[in-house]
């Protein structure tokens, strides 16, 4: 464990010689502000039955990687070197070859499976579409084999689901539908590109679980893209890290998590908040201080949200809410897509109404304002919302957004103005020069600082951050995180942090609050919720999310399947029969031919 | 290094207030604020993008010039109101005829049955056109703007109600609206005829940027500005129209080609602007007979039109182009 030498080839399990390498792979676009040089001559290769992971921030290049692996990449992409799937290089094919190499030889599960499947057409339809098209089974057989892969990667009732559209499908349920389309041809490699990123950490870990029977079971090399370090620490074999275009470290997940050698690496994993030591990572949050006889900041009381619905009935988002968020002090919101946290933040910032209950901010009931009253109620809440791309104004400059809440209240003149803005900036750690620059010059951290600067420009007693880091790299949240940590501290205000990551809640708030199905499954300190918690909902959201460390990953993994067992459920398997036949493409029938007999023996059914 | 960069807003009086953690929560460079900003060589607003695609499409800019050329020669050469131009021939004056009035020197355009001067009178009725089209592309682009953004942000029955207005105009058959109010207005002159053709032609943009606007109102920075209390007017005017303004003006360039080509036919149909005053369309109903005998009667007027069509188009189709960068379509 405590070996530094890289050259140590891979686990025992993974042998034969790579189903997939690439060699000196140099890919550069180019677009109308001159060449882009997006991968810079690796070299990487996956063997059979091995994980691969590949691990960057956004634009390092791996899903350009990846895409060549397929030769999916758009016309304006030069490539150099060589990607070799098995015993074919990709860059010598033609479109025929290719399209027969593509499910055949190298399948990929997409990061967004509600994107990734068609809307209009069945999950049966999809399913056999490849099947028919390299010739392996038609009509009644592939649907047959299209039942037999949704039974493998567990999904009930086969038969009924085939006839579904993807929307009838859970978000979890369409990735496992994903992942049968990709083993479908029975491949050597799969790509999963951010696999589990769209996903709740819960079904995420059910996810995982599958893919590593997957590759244990029919001994498939996977390529795993991935920015999370805890799905690398969980899947792992081989660890390999991108920055701007180039590999800057290889080695097994054990050598790269535990003993980084490059200073990025090491900085990389530093940036990843632990789920389990709590606060202090990023600097210290300011303890609270408010009297318990004070008003609290926010405080609802058994708040209802319904969101009418024509033709259906009322949906009710969320039920008998209480919580209340003390001066000072961060309340963490957390739970699962669909809680209702969203929705709740949204209700706190008087941006939907309450269908019962009460909402009141210091005292003041929400409900019972109106015109200037609302307004001047208003400037005293700040809000940062999750994707920065969005939620500033691309027309705007920054300096006129972070002003914005100043002209819009009437307050000061631009001198003044122009003076609280330049403190913003260096209060968030801007440059000052960035007054002039317009939104999408800036990347996405410096986005969302001019968010929350923006958020903070009228001093605001409560802040609503409803993400505020899920859409950023690692290292880019740890800053941000920082700064925050720093913010609070010097303005202390109260804030009501939604998030859906543990560990991010584990390090910021003081108290958290824990949402499912729109009700609150349990609240209290944030060490007594997350580190003790009492309801079994918040132990399997705990279990399920992982942390960046291979073998205290493995003893969490142990730990959640041993919890799932106690709780009486089954732990996610890919289920493979005793008879179970590989397919293999008809080669004698001529690749043409044979599809297009598919499809008329498909329509005459 | 841009100048944006160094030219920092005048803060004098201000005194730099470092924040507590400042100096080591910058510890990690990627993407950082030490980091440096990226394309910092080269950097442009979003207008600055589009002005650079626009003048990168080549028949938008030939285009242009075209049109430039047209409009200027159209207003200086026989003069606009009280201000006399440079031509010398009066349009409502007969000359003596020269042979069969085919164009010479003299009369490069020819000379109608007449005797008067048909270039002058080319001059007047793409004057009249053009002042039709503009007029007609600028009100029905208020105007569609105005609903559409309102009936897109409001949601609910004022939607209702204006779309349902909206719909009401697009059933009516445009010409014969045009052809009726046209009459009617006629007296007005051609301003009276433009704001005519300018009210009922205002739908599909009220329809697009109603779309807009119905997804650009879903955006979180919408949100935001309403969770600090922005008025809707505000929300409207400032961050909703000025992201649907590609929209807008390609739909407003559109609309006034297609204005130039509803003015020819109410005119040629004898309902738009009405003699002794004339337009290129009331040119070619005038003349049509003289299509096969004296040919240059129909072609002057009938050039012109196609002429300002296309390069309108053209325009509309290098603003869309540089609107939308998605359309990437490098030509080098």
């Amino acid at each position: 464990m405590t070996t530094l030498d890289i050259s140590t080839p891979g686990p025992a399990s993974a042998t034969g010689d790579a189903v997939l390498s690439f060699e000196g792979l140099d890919v550069t676009f180019k677009t109308e502000f001159g060449d882009v040089h997006a991968v810079k001559g690796i070299d990487l290769e996956v063997r059979p039955g091995e994980v691969v992971a590949l691990v960057g921030e956004s634009g390092s290049g791996k899903s350009v990687t990846s895409m060549t692996a397929l030769g999916l990449l758009p016309r304006n992409a030069r490539i150099n070197g060589t990607v070799r799937v098995g015993d074919k290089t990709v860059n010598a094919l033609d479109g025929k070859a290719l399209r027969d190499m593509r499910g055949n030889d190298v399948a990929m599960v997409f990061q967004e499976p509600m994107t990734a499947l068609n809307p209009v057409l069945t999950i049966g339809d999809q399913l056999t579409e490849g099947l028919q098209l390299h010739g392996i089974a038609f009509g009644k057989q592939a649907t047959a084999r299209a039942a037999e892969l949704l039974a493998m990667v567990g999904i009930p009732e086969p038969e009924r689901r085939l006839k579904q559209y993807p929307h009838e499908l859970s978000g979890g349920q369409r990735q496992r539908v994903v992942i049968a389309m990709a083993i479908a041809c029975d491949p050597k490699v799969i790509i999963a590109d951010e696999p589990t990123t769209a996903l709740d950490v819960t079904v995420q870990a059910e996810i995982l679980d599958l893919l590593r029977s997957l590759k244990d079971k029919l001994n498939t090399g996977i390529l795993l893209i991935t920015h999370n370090m805890g799905v690398v620490a969980d899947m792992a074999d081989r660890v390999a890290v991108m920055l701007k275009g180039d590999l800057v470290e290889t080695g097994t997940a054990d050598q790269v998590l535990n003993h980084p050698r490059h200073e990025y690496t090491k900085r990389l994993l530093a940036a990843v908040p632990h789920l389990g030591a709590g606060p202090g990572q990023f600097g210290d949050v300011a303890a609270v201080t408010a009297a318990p006889e004070d008003l609290p900041a926010l405080d609802l009381r058994n708040l209802v949200i319904e969101y009418r619905r024509v033709g259906k009935p009322t949906f009710r988002a969320c039920d008998d809410i209480t919580l209340s968020v003390a001066q000072g002090e961060i309340v963490g919101l957390v739970g699962e897509s669909g809680s209702g946290k969203s929705t709740i933040a949204k209700c706190a910032l008087g941006l939907i109404p309450a269908a019962s209950g009460s909402v009141s901010l210091l005292g003041n009931d929400f409900r019972k304002m109106r015109g200037k009253e609302l307004k001047a109620m208003r400037r005293r809440i700040g809000v940062v919302f999750q994707d920065p791309a969005s939620s500033l104004n691309p027309r705007l400059p920054i300096g006129d957004v972070i002003a914005e809440p100043l002209v819009v209240h009437k307050e000061g003149d631009d001198k003044s103005r122009r003076r609280r803005v330049l403190e913003l900036l260096d209060a968030v750690e801007l440059p000052r020069s960035v007054y002039n620059r317009y939104p999408h010059e800036l990347s996405g951290g410096q986005r969302q600082r001019v968010s929350i600067a923006r958020a903070l420009t009228l001093d605001p007693e409560l802040l609503v951050a409803d993400e505020p880091t899920s859409a950023l790299d690692v290292s880019v949240q740890a800053n941000v995180l920082k700064m925050f940590t720093a913010l609070q501290e010097r303005y202390k205000f109260a804030c009501l942090f939604v998030s859906h990551d543990l560990a991010v809640i584990d390090l910021l708030a003081h108290r958290v609050v824990v949402l499912q199905n729109g009700r609150i499954v349990e609240q209290g300190p944030r060490e007594e919720v997350l580190h003790h918690p009492r309801e079994e909902y918040t132990q399997r959201l705990i279990a399920a999310a992982p942390v960046p460390e291979p073998l205290e990953q493995r003893r969490r993994r142990e730990a959640r399947h041993a919890l799932l067992a106690q709780l009486g459920d089954d732990v996610t398997e890919l289920h493979v029969e005793d008879d179970y036949e590989r397919p293999q493409p008809r080669q004698d029938e001529g690749g043409n031919a044979s599809g297009l007999g598919g499809f008329m023996t498909d329509a005459g059914n | 290094m841009s100048d944006i960069r160094n030219s920092n807003p005048d803060g004098e009086d201000y005194e730099p207030q470092i924040g507590p953690a400042s100096t080591d929560a910058v510890g990690l460079a990627a993407g950082g604020s030490a980091a440096p900003l990226p394309g910092e060589d080269k950097s442009y607003s979003q207008g600055q993008l589009v002005a650079r695609r626009f003048f990168r499409h080549r028949g938008a800019i030939t285009s242009m010039i075209v049109l430039g050329v047209i409009i200027v020669v159209a207003f200086t050469s026989i003069g606009i109101g009280p201000i006399p131009g440079w031509w010398p021939k009066d349009y409502t004056l007969q000359y003596d005829k020269i042979g069969d009035g085919a164009p010479t020197w003299e009369y490069p355009f020819g000379q109608d049955t007449g005797g008067k001067d048909y270039f002058s009178l080319v001059m007047r009725g793409t004057q009249f056109s053009l002042i039709i089209a503009f007029a007609v592309g600028i009100i029905s682009t208020v105007v569609g703007t105005l609903i559409g953004a309102l009936a897109g942000f409001y949601r609910g029955w004022i939607e209702a109600i204006l779309m349902r207005i909206t719909d009401v105009f697009i059933i009516i058959p445009l010409l014969a609206v045009a052809a009726v109010l046209g009459r009617m207005a006629g007296d007005s002159g051609i301003w009276g005829l433009a704001l005519v053709l300018g009210l009922v032609t205002w739908t599909s943009l009220a329809r697009l940027v109603r779309g807009e606007v119905l997804s650009l109102r879903e955006r979180d920075f919408v949100l935001a500005a309403q969770a600090v209390g922005t008025g809707a007017w505000r929300i409207i005017t400032k961050h909703v129209l000025p992201s649907a303004v590609g929209v807008i003006i390609v739909s407003a360039t559109l609309s006034i080609s297609s204005a130039i080509l509803l003015e020819t036919s109410l005119s040629y149909l004898g309902f738009g602007v009405q003699p002794p005053d004339t337009s290129l369309g009331t040119l070619i109903s005038e003349y049509q007979a003289a299509f096969t005998t004296r040919p240059w009667l129909f072609w002057w007027p009938g050039i012109m039109i196609l002429t300002i069509a296309l390069c309108v188009n053209f325009i509309g189709d290098g603003l869309r182009d540089a609107f939308d960068p998605r359309q990437n379509r490098t030509k080098d």
